[in-house]
């Protein structure tokens, strides 16, 4: 018995300890490193603590400068710079309908709280205007309120797009405005069931008519069975004026920020990947949407590679999955990605700007970052680049956790950070953007 | 004819129940892995985990229960007793392994999950057989 014993520890330590090992494979572009699937008997977790910025500020490169243009918001998520210069950010906490299923859910839910801000949803959209063109932005007002988690953000015309966890809905928008004139108009409910993944990301197409909607899955992996993941994990798009939709992309885990290429109109996406598959599986990805395809989730990832978690498996799913464009590395959660323009200076003046909100799911923490995806005739090439840092401190603590990114076309990078509940602002150093043409 | 050995303390009616509790439980965690393995309908994983993690809780009692009694300085302790005290806690130790596998996500548990489920069910089993049994020894066979 006593020998029993001994091998029953010998074995629990065995399978505890498998799950530690953190090597560094090449993860970035368009042909990451596949490891081989593990995870030990308990998940690693590590979410960094919060802590405050202090007198500290975000990290950027040589020649650019930061500060924060909003404080004490509630959940801030995304951000949509308008013509006239002002910058709306959507507030919201979604996804309390998740119910625990089992005992996992309770402990795990735990563990997400420790890294997260204590900020009730704000539920609403708050306007931020520089009306001096200063950099300082003096002016804050309520645009809107009584939202539901309100996410992804789209202008186009006289119409303000806005996600909420549950619906689309559209704001008529003057020039200049700084309160909505009433109460929204619904273009479509959303899939909204359960909401395991909340975040409804949204863009437009140029010429404003069709939308593109981005639905999470309902699990990490199909554990809440695949009755519940009907119209989820896929991209939606949207007819504004009747509201019609259709899938548009489908297999895309969570699809949490969208963006339109300027110019060839092309849409592309980040993508948060599954977990519990070890430090180094699955990578997060960057990928153009192509109208169709069908991105995996949850049968296989990063192609035809099998995920044996899910049944029964399904081969001619497997088959059809496409690979996606560009790997940004596993568990860093991207949540934002906007397209950068020639005013941000000539090093970031083609390619894209990522929001990478930080890992959970991993022993050493990654993400916790914005990076630069640069690009060359229109499509991703070379590793990513970082451009805001100190997110997470030398101690291990997160000051902040980004969120999404929206580009000023005068020249400024918007960073919405949802743990320090601030809006921040990064421009080239030295030039000073135009003042804002404010009515 | 009477026996010279000393009385062996009567299991008591509170620890009965926490020891005799972790069976069905454990039973009935095998049969919800079982109804997983043959249905891949993910509720009855969710069944599987819980019905663990209830059982646990009523193997840990007794378990505790077991150890401070097997401590205690009017207890016989025997080869018997000893065993007793050793299968309960491999069963909690067990039980508590499947606990962990029961938090991976869908087929991620299988087929260690119903492997697991089947031996912790077995020492279980077992367990109540042996606290019990005292209730007889010392007695007339």
């Amino acid at each position: 018995m006593n020998r029993l014993r001994l091998s029953v520890a010998t074995a629990l330590i065995a399978l505890l300890a498998s799950c530690g090992s953190d090597p560094d494979p090449n993860q970035y572009g368009a042909n990451p490193d596949l490891p081989e699937q593990q995870r030990g008997l308990l998940p690693s977790m590590d979410v960094a603590r919060p802590t405050d910025w202090g007198d500290q500020r975000p990290t950027v490169p040589q020649g650019y400068m930061v500060a924060a243009i909003a404080t004490d918001l509630k959940v801030p998520r995304q951000a949509l710079v308008l013509p006239n210069g002002d910058v709306l950010i959507a507030e919201g906490k979604g996804g309390k309908d998740a119910p625990a299923m089992r005992p996992k859910d309770f402990v795990a839910g735990y563990v997400m709280e420790q890294g997260s801000a204590s900020a009730k949803s704000g539920d609403r959209l708050t306007l931020l205007r520089d009306a001096d063109g200063d950099g300082t932005y003096e002016g804050r007002a309520v645009f809107a309120e009584n939202l539901n988690a309100p996410y992804g953000l789209a202008f186009a015309g006289n119409a303000l797009y806005v996600a909420n966890q549950d619906a689309l809905v559209r704001f008529e928008y003057r020039p200049g405005q700084i309160r909505a004139s009433g109460p929204p108009v619904t273009v479509t409910q959303l899939p909204a069931e359960i909401n395991h993944h909340w975040t409804k990301a949204l863009a437009i197409s140029p010429d404003g008519r069709r939308l593109y909607v981005g639905i999470g899955s309902n699990s990490n992996v199909g554990e809440r069975g695949m009755a519940v993941e009907e119209n989820r994990a896929m991209i939606w798009e949207v007819d504004a004026a009747s509201g019609f939709h259709r899938p548009f992309a489908t297999g895309l885990r969570n699809p949490t920020a969208l963006a339109i290429q300027p110019g060839i109109g092309q849409l592309w996406a980040v993508v948060n990947e599954r977990d519990e598959l070890g430090p180094n599986l699955v990578p997060d990805y960057l990928t153009t949407v192509r109208q169709g395809a069908f991105y995996g989730w949850p049968y296989s990832y990063w192609g035809s590679n099998v995920d044996p978690r899910v049944r029964p498996h399904d081969p001619r799913k497997v088959a059809a999955a496409v690979r996606p464009d560009y790997s940004l590395g596993s568990h860093h959660a991207p949540l934002g990605l906007a397209f950068s323009v020639p005013a941000m200076g000539a090093r970031f003046a083609d390619g894209v700007f990522i929001g990478e909100h930080g890992s959970w799911n991993r022993s050493t923490p990654v993400g916790y970052r914005v990076v630069f995806v640069s690009f060359e005739n229109g499509r991703p090439s070379g590793a990513p680049v970082e451009f805001v840092t100190g997110f997470l401190g030398a101690d291990g603590k997160a000051r902040g956790r980004p969120v999404g990114v929206a580009v000023d076309p005068r020249g400024a990078l918007i960073v919405v950070d949802d743990l320090a509940n601030t809006v921040w602002r990064v421009t080239p150093a030295g030039r000073q953007a135009a003042p804002t043409p404010n009515p | 004819m009477t026996d010279s050995r000393p009385a062996r303390r009567v299991i008591h009616p509170v620890h009965a129940v926490l020891l005799a509790s972790s069976l069905p439980l454990f039973l009935g965690a095998l049969l919800s892995d079982w109804a997983y393995s043959a249905s891949y309908e993910v509720q009855w994983i969710n069944f599987a985990a819980w019905l663990n993690a209830g059982a646990m809780v009523f193997a840990g009692l007794a378990l505790v229960w077991a150890i401070i009694d097997f401590l205690r300085a009017d207890f016989a302790r025997d080869r018997r007793s000893a065993l007793s005290v050793l299968v309960l806690l491999a069963t909690v130790v067990l039980g508590f392994i499947t606990a962990l596998v029961h938090s991976k996500d869908a087929w991620a548990t299988m087929p260690e999950g119903l492997i697991l489920s089947l031996l912790v069910a077995l020492l279980a089993f077992a367990s109540v057989w042996l606290g019990f049994s005292p209730l007889r020894a010392g007695g007339v066979r």
